[in-house]
């Protein structure tokens, strides 16, 4: 299976935090509750679900995820 | 609230009969089943105007309420509630009435005092409050959930926040009915209610110069500016007065509306006790569905939006609830599914003005949730009550009648 990469958008993200509730592993907030990929946004193996159940959840359609 | 003393001197709106040329957020037919209305707007165009309210329109799908929502240049927030006067821009309350460039340093302030860990922090007190609120009606077998429990969580969470009696929250709801429900018809109503919270708002800003605390108040006057200047007393009154405005009857309608829906729903209701980790995620299916907040823009230059022409001078009603309704969107968007996987609802807005308390309502919802399941899992409407609707921006049940223990 190919690895999954996430990045968030800057000029996207309102600081909504869905990721961050249904995928903790894969998301940080910042101290304005902006989200942000962890490291560089690779998708530890068994949290791909996470990934895009984040991605379908996010209002602004901020967080790109890519398979490598 | 609508058994209000004042409610009787009100300008009457005439009733509507032309919804797709005529509508109005006031009126009755509206207020007590908004949905079948939306549909038939949006089945006869992405924006429909009425002349009420001095000229308005109503984005009617997701995709233009979207567009809206995004477009700052010719859609201004300086007024956030339709109403049918125009005043003078007065009373502002930054940055929920901020358009760009001035919004992001006004909204960065508030910020950092509403991200989820700020929110864990205050979760123990909250959880406090829906059982001393429990304690006080669960032996009777029945209550108006309503008068009893969700109106009070968010008033006494918001104190506590802001360091200030939690017994003071029946003047705060008294002010905001007349802001948010009364105001829209009537200009007397709406300036004593800021005139009052003001002056509140103005002693407990004197108290926490004297006497700095960690609460929220003593934040913001330690808080600066874009120029790192403090700010004005005057930005701070602002930002309290949307705290207390935009915090606490949308909390409250939205965990009224949750409540209402699980007394109709036993199988829903049953499944959430069964499966405690699912609540999250039937809070985002509540919000989707019954979204509480209706919020306004103000058209400042012509434009187009999903094809039709905008004209200047206009207000717009941005239906945040009618654009988490639409079937282009969601499937099954009339239907109530508790463990909906894809959920890009907008009960919170889109774009910059992303409501601030997000995280905060999201807190309270569950935990309101949660205490009165655990204390409370048996429960339905009172067929011998009557729930009943709040008026206008914000959508809520005031009445919720319910019997449970003995009367369950």
């Amino acid at each position: 299976m190919s690895k999954l990469k996430i990045r968030v958008d800057q000029d996207k993200c309102q600081g909504h935090a869905r990721c961050k509730s249904l995928a903790p592993e894969l998301f940080e907030l910042d101290e304005y509750g902006n989200a942000h990929e962890v490291g560089d946004g690779t998708v530890p193996a068994g949290l791909e679900d996470k990934a895009w159940l984040a991605q379908t959840n996010c209002p602004e359609i901020a967080i790109e995820v890519t398979e490598e | 609230m609508s058994d209000s003393p004042s409610a009787s001197y009100l300008p009457e709106h005439p009733p509507v009969t032309d919804w797709v040329h005529d509508f109005d957020h006031t009126d009755p037919v509206w207020t007590d089943d908004p949905f079948p209305i939306w549909e038939t707007l949006r089945a006869a165009s992405p924006i429909v105007h009425t002349e009420r309210f001095l000229g308005c329109y109503m984005p009617t799908t997701y995709q233009a309420v979207k567009e809206i929502a995004y477009d700052t240049e010719h859609f201004s927030s300086r007024r956030v509630i339709v109403r049918d006067v125009r005043p003078e821009i007065s009373a502002r309350a930054p940055p929920i009435t901020s358009d760009p460039p001035e919004h992001k340093a006004a909204k960065q302030v508030l910020l950092p005092p509403f991200t989820p860990d700020a929110m864990k922090r205050l979760e123990p007190r909250v959880r406090a409050i829906c059982n001393e609120l429990i304690d006080e009606f669960i032996a009777d077998g029945h209550c108006d959930a309503a008068a009893r429990y969700t109106k009070h969580i968010p008033v006494r969470a918001i104190a506590h926040m802001l360091g200030i009696p939690e017994k003071d929250g029946d003047l705060f709801i008294k002010w905001i009915h007349q802001i948010l429900e009364l105001g829209i018809k009537d200009e007397n109503e709406m300036m004593s209610g800021v005139r009052e919270m003001t002056g509140y708002f103005m002693t407990h800003l004197e108290q926490r110069k004297l006497e700095p605390g960690d609460d929220l108040i003593s934040q913001l006057l330690r808080a600066k500016g874009p120029g790192g200047q403090p700010l004005t007393d005057e930005h701070v009154l602002g930002s309290l007065r949307l705290l207390l405005i935009a915090g606490i009857d949308t909390t409250w309608s939205a965990i009224g509306s949750s409540l209402w829906h699980l007394a109709r729903t036993p199988a829903d209701r049953q499944r959430l006790i069964a499966e405690p980790a699912l609540i999250p995620t039937a809070i985002e299916e509540f919000l989707r569905a019954y979204s509480p907040v209706t919020m306004a823009r103000e058209v400042m230059k012509e434009t187009t939006i999903s094809g039709c022409p905008v004209k200047a001078g206009n207000m717009v009603l941005l239906s945040f609830p009618a654009a988490n309704r639409d079937p282009a969107m969601f499937p099954d968007a009339d239907k109530v599914v508790i463990d909906r996987k894809e959920n890009r609802h907008a009960a919170f807005g889109l774009g910059i003005h992303r409501c601030v308390g997000s995280n905060l309502a999201r807190m309270e919802m569950q935990v309101a949730i949660e205490e009165w399941l655990k204390r409370i899992p048996d429960f339905r409407l009172d067929p011998a009550g009557k729930v009943t609707w709040s008026e206008g921006t914000v959508r809520g049940p005031r009445q919720l009648p319910v019997l449970f223990g003995k009367n369950a």
